[in-house]
């Protein structure tokens, strides 16, 4: 893991939002990650697509160390994931350290895994209470403005089971927001949703780009994409096909791989 | 309300649908051949003379036997109390990433499931003969507080120890296969919400687990009202005894099983009756609308005799409104 020539230091000057270098990650046998080299800014609305199995959501997944990255390095905010360095020497960081670091990324899942015991404003409040510190009345006043802003204050008392997967999904969007996050990952948010409910949760991600919030979006909606997108880039294999603003790759793209790929899904 | 049609396909209002339900005859038949065997069976119990029904009405409520039955609900409730406490433990470190607590746990449960209950409740009833006293101090030095072990560890205390700590093994088991049913995806969710692994399990997959968890609890406890009647073995006069105590001396053993059943019969219907309502408790969430309960369900046939029930309205229409955008 150490053996990189030249090691990078740990905080970076002017940094990213999240940067990556040679990123790896292997299952097994099988290398998912073979090197991933990305620089997603500040503010920026950061879309990965290609065909699953590319390796789009485990790159996600390393961001907030929920997989642990084989070889390579990544920043997030200038900070090293998951470890910390001395010198030339990683030592990895504590279940607790990791589990702060993980407060300021937001993520929202393709299969939404809300708290099924809890009701929406239950879910929304846990991690603020519990994890935050704050009160349950100040938290209950925030989350009743989040869900509010995702169009669900009518719904703060329903359980997960009792919402449709559009709105289960803002609920997740809500409950991420809740940790005033700086960064948010969302995995393929609309994959498992109805057709006609996959607007009101792009429209609530479209409200949060405009906002300013810096996203990394694992998607499928190439609409969404080049409407909202900063940035785009195309997986295969494992590795970075082809990279650039969304328009330009959507729209012109240079690859071989990346016009197949586009061809069926556009 | 109003007969305006619009478009030609549109027909009018339908009427309730009254069908003639389908008939089950052999449900009939069968009820009858049943009432009859129950009916020949109840007989020969009550004609026969050697059940001594009157005595069976005599010692019911025999002040030995309540005292007896005390002790079995006290024994059931400590023990199983024991049980789900050391077993959520136990689970919880059999399930972590430390080797040292998941080895610890793995040892305990192959001894204790590994072994007759039996064998166990002897053993702690005879901890004074293998050592006399126990002690705290430091170990191989000096003592610096003990105690007779019979002392410390009456019979009653030794009927805990034995039932509880075996029970604890099987809980074990029953949570850990609550955890491992628990989705995948609620642990992630709740670590990429900065939860540590303390809060997640309290918090999130424990109340979750709860639904796999509490049936086969229900049936340990079940199980435990029963096997405390074991403890007879180290003397210790609970239900089972107490009746033995009694029919040791006139001899009435029949009449004094029957008594002995009855209140064990008694106590586990209750049980079945809590546990109903504790897994009702804990599906919540999980379904949309909670299964009447039998008090409701009697409740509305009777009030479905009377008039047919009207179509229920559906609630919670997909609320589709894209009022998403933000404003911050």
């Amino acid at each position: 893991m150490t053996e990189q020539t030249n090691p990078p230091t740990d905080a970076q000057p002017g940094h990213p939002m999240v940067k990556a270098e040679g990123v790896r990650k292997s299952f097994g046998l099988v290398e998912v990650l073979q090197g991933i080299d990305l620089e997603v800014k500040q503010g920026e609305v950061f879309c990965l697509i290609g065909p699953s199995g590319s390796g789009k959501s485990t790159f996600l997944r390393c961001i907030n160390h929920l997989e642990k990255v084989n070889a390579g390095r990544l920043w997030v905010d200038g900070e090293l994931v998951g470890y910390r360095q001395k010198g030339d020497k990683l030592y990895e960081l504590k279940d607790r350290e990791v589990a702060m670091k993980r407060r300021d990324i937001g993520m929202v899942f393709q299969r939404f895994n809300l708290f099924p015991h809890m009701t929406a404003m239950e879910n929304v409040i846990e991690a603020p209470v519990q994890v935050g510190g704050e009160s349950k009345g100040e938290a209950r006043e925030r989350a009743m403005a989040l869900l509010e802003r995702v169009g669900l204050a009518d719904k703060a008392k329903n359980y997960p089971s009792q919402l449709s997967g559009g709105q289960q999904q803002r609920v997740a969007i809500a409950r991420a927001l809740a940790m005033k996050p700086k960064l948010m990952l969302f995995d393929e948010p609309t994959s498992a949703l109805d057709p006609e409910l996959v607007g009101d949760v792009l429209d609530v991600m479209r409200g949060l780009a405009e906002d300013g919030m810096t996203m990394i979006v694992v998607t499928h909606e190439m609409g969404f994409a080049r409407e909202v997108g900063d940035a785009l880039v195309f997986m295969d294999g494992g590795v970075v096909v082809e990279a650039g603003h969304p328009r330009e790759v959507l729209g012109n793209p240079q690859h071989e791989r990346t016009k197949a790929f586009l061809s069926k899904v556009l | 309300m109003n007969s305006l049609h619009k478009g030609p396909a549109t027909p009018g209002q339908h009427e309730v649908i009254k069908a003639v339900p389908v008939r089950h005859p052999g449900r009939w038949v069968g009820a009858a051949v049943i009432l009859v065997l129950a009916a020949m069976l109840v007989h020969a119990i009550l004609t026969v003379p050697a059940f001594k029904w009157d005595l069976v009405g005599q010692y019911l409520f025999d002040d030995r036997i309540l005292h007896g039955l005390l002790v079995t609900l006290e024994l059931t409730a400590l023990s199983m109390l024991m049980g789900v406490a050391g077993g959520i433990l136990l689970a919880v470190m059999r399930l972590s990433p430390n080797p040292l607590l998941s080895g610890t746990a793995w040892v305990y449960i192959w001894v204790f499931r590994g072994t007759p209950v039996l064998v166990q409740l002897v053993f702690w009833n005879f901890l004074g003969v293998l050592w006399a006293r126990l002690s705290i101090g430091i170990p191989f030095g000096p003592e610096f507080w003990s105690q007779e072990t019979n002392i410390l560890i009456p019979t009653f205390v030794a009927a805990l120890l034995g039932l509880g700590l075996n029970e604890a093994a099987y809980m074990a088991e029953i949570v850990r296969g609550g955890i491992q049913s628990v989705d995948e995806g609620q642990h992630e969710a709740s670590q990429a919400l900065g939860m540590n692994r303390f809060d997640t399990m309290r918090r999130i997959i424990l109340p979750q687990a709860m639904r796999v968890i509490i049936p086969p609890t229900g049936n340990e406890t079940i199980s435990m009202l029963k096997t405390t009647s074991l403890v007879s073995v180290i003397a210790l006069e609970e239900l089972f005894r107490a009746g033995q105590n009694i029919y040791s001396r006139n001899f009435q053993s029949i009449p004094l099983l029957i008594v002995v059943s009855l209140w064990y019969l008694f106590l586990t219907s209750i049980l079945t009756i809590g546990q109903y309502y504790i897994e009702r408790h804990y599906a919540r969430g999980s379904n949309r609308a909670l299964p009447p309960t039998p008090v409701q369900r009697v409740r509305g046939l009777f009030r479905g005799i009377r008039s047919k029930s009207a179509p229920r309205s559906a609630d919670a229409a997909v609320h589709g409104g894209g009022e998403g955008g933000g404003t911050a």
